[in-house]
């Protein structure tokens, strides 16, 4: 992973839009969160391979950054977005990383299911 | 008589790390080992400090983490049975408490490693206990080899009492860890902010606790 260029996230959610395509979104505290700490509440969700279609995606920020898109029936969000895959040219791998490298969101897009 | 055949069934690549030391010790002794794991971890949150993986490469990674780190335990039988990470609870359970049963009649282990059910923490770890246990309780209790579990809550003691099943595994411990580096995506994670030459860290390295599972009958 290397960290996002957000010009290049953008080049590529233009490329794919308006086209189905499958998504990945996760959140995740880690399964352990209220066993290292108490005050926390573990949490996490995900959807994988849902099928969207968007008529406007961009991404914002400074970084970390945020994404968006909005479908035809409603939208699709991310923040706290560090790190994607830069060598990957028609997919989108995008994932946000904490201070200890550890997984907290992920953005994936692509035409093919994952 | 040490146990000479042994079955293992956890959900996830990693682990074994946490009887380690017992499963390398049985293996010195000559027992043949098979460890049933569920998933690939796929939805860890380590990919790595730096991530050198992602959610599409872990997979891979973390099975290739497996193979290397039951190679170093002597772990002869690896089987990934290619659920997916934090959803064996909302798997078919029938259908796979009859793999495990299945499993069990063919190798007639004579002993069981798992999660304790209700001590895990984690979903998967309960999920994976409470099939092979019940897969376990669909034995005659003359065919039912021993099931050991490991407990990983904080008030495990409270309720299930001291375990009944305490191995010191000092002779072990470098040949642990080095097993336990092998998931190398993960390991930053299993050891938190610590490092192996921590003294406390280390002297809980040497320690492998168990409770033995009692069925009714």
């Amino acid at each position: 992973m290397q960290p996002i260029r957000p010009e290049l996230v953008q080049e590529m959610l233009d490329a794919l839009k308006g086209e189905p395509v499958y998504l990945h979104l996760e959140m995740t505290t880690g399964a352990y969160a209220n066993k290292r700490n108490q005050s926390m509440l573990t949490a996490s969700a995900f959807i994988t391979n849902a099928e969207v279609r968007y008529s406007q995606g961009s991404i914002a920020g400074q970084g970390p950054y945020r994404i968006g898109l909005k479908t035809e029936t409603g939208w699709v969000y991310a923040q706290g977005l560090t790190h994607w895959e830069e060598q990957e040219k028609d997919r989108i791998i995008a994932a946000g990383h904490d201070d200890e490298g550890k997984l907290v969101v992920a953005f994936q897009l692509s035409k093919q299911p994952f | 008589m040490e146990p000479n055949t042994i079955l293992v069934v956890l959900p996830h690549p990693d682990d074994e790390g946490i009887i380690a030391g017992t499963l390398i010790q049985y293996a010195k002794q000559g027992a043949e080992i098979t460890y049933i794991c569920l998933t690939l971890g796929e939805m860890g949150r380590n990919l790595g400090m730096p991530p050198f993986a992602n959610r599409v490469t872990l997979p891979e990674i973390r099975r290739q983490e497996l193979h290397a780190c039951c190679g170093i335990i002597g772990i002869q039988q690896v089987e990934s049975w290619g659920l997916m990470d934090k959803t064996v609870e909302f798997e078919d359970q029938e259908l796979w408490i009859q793999r495990i049963m299945d499993k069990m009649k063919e190798l007639k282990p004579s002993l069981v490693l798992t999660f304790y059910p209700g001590h895990g923490v984690h979903p998967d770890h309960d999920a994976a206990g409470r099939m092979t246990i019940e897969a376990m309780r669909r034995l005659s209790p003359e065919e039912r080899p021993v099931v050991h579990g490991i407990a990983m809550t904080a008030h495990a003691k409270d309720l299930l009492g001291p375990a009944d099943v305490v191995h010191d595994v000092t002779a072990y411990v470098e040949q642990k860890i080095r097993a336990i580096q092998a998931h190398k995506s993960q390991f930053q994670l299993l050891i938190g902010n610590g490092s192996f030459e921590d003294p406390k860290r280390l002297a809980h390295y040497r320690t492998e606790r168990l409770w033995t599972y009692r069925f009714d009958d």
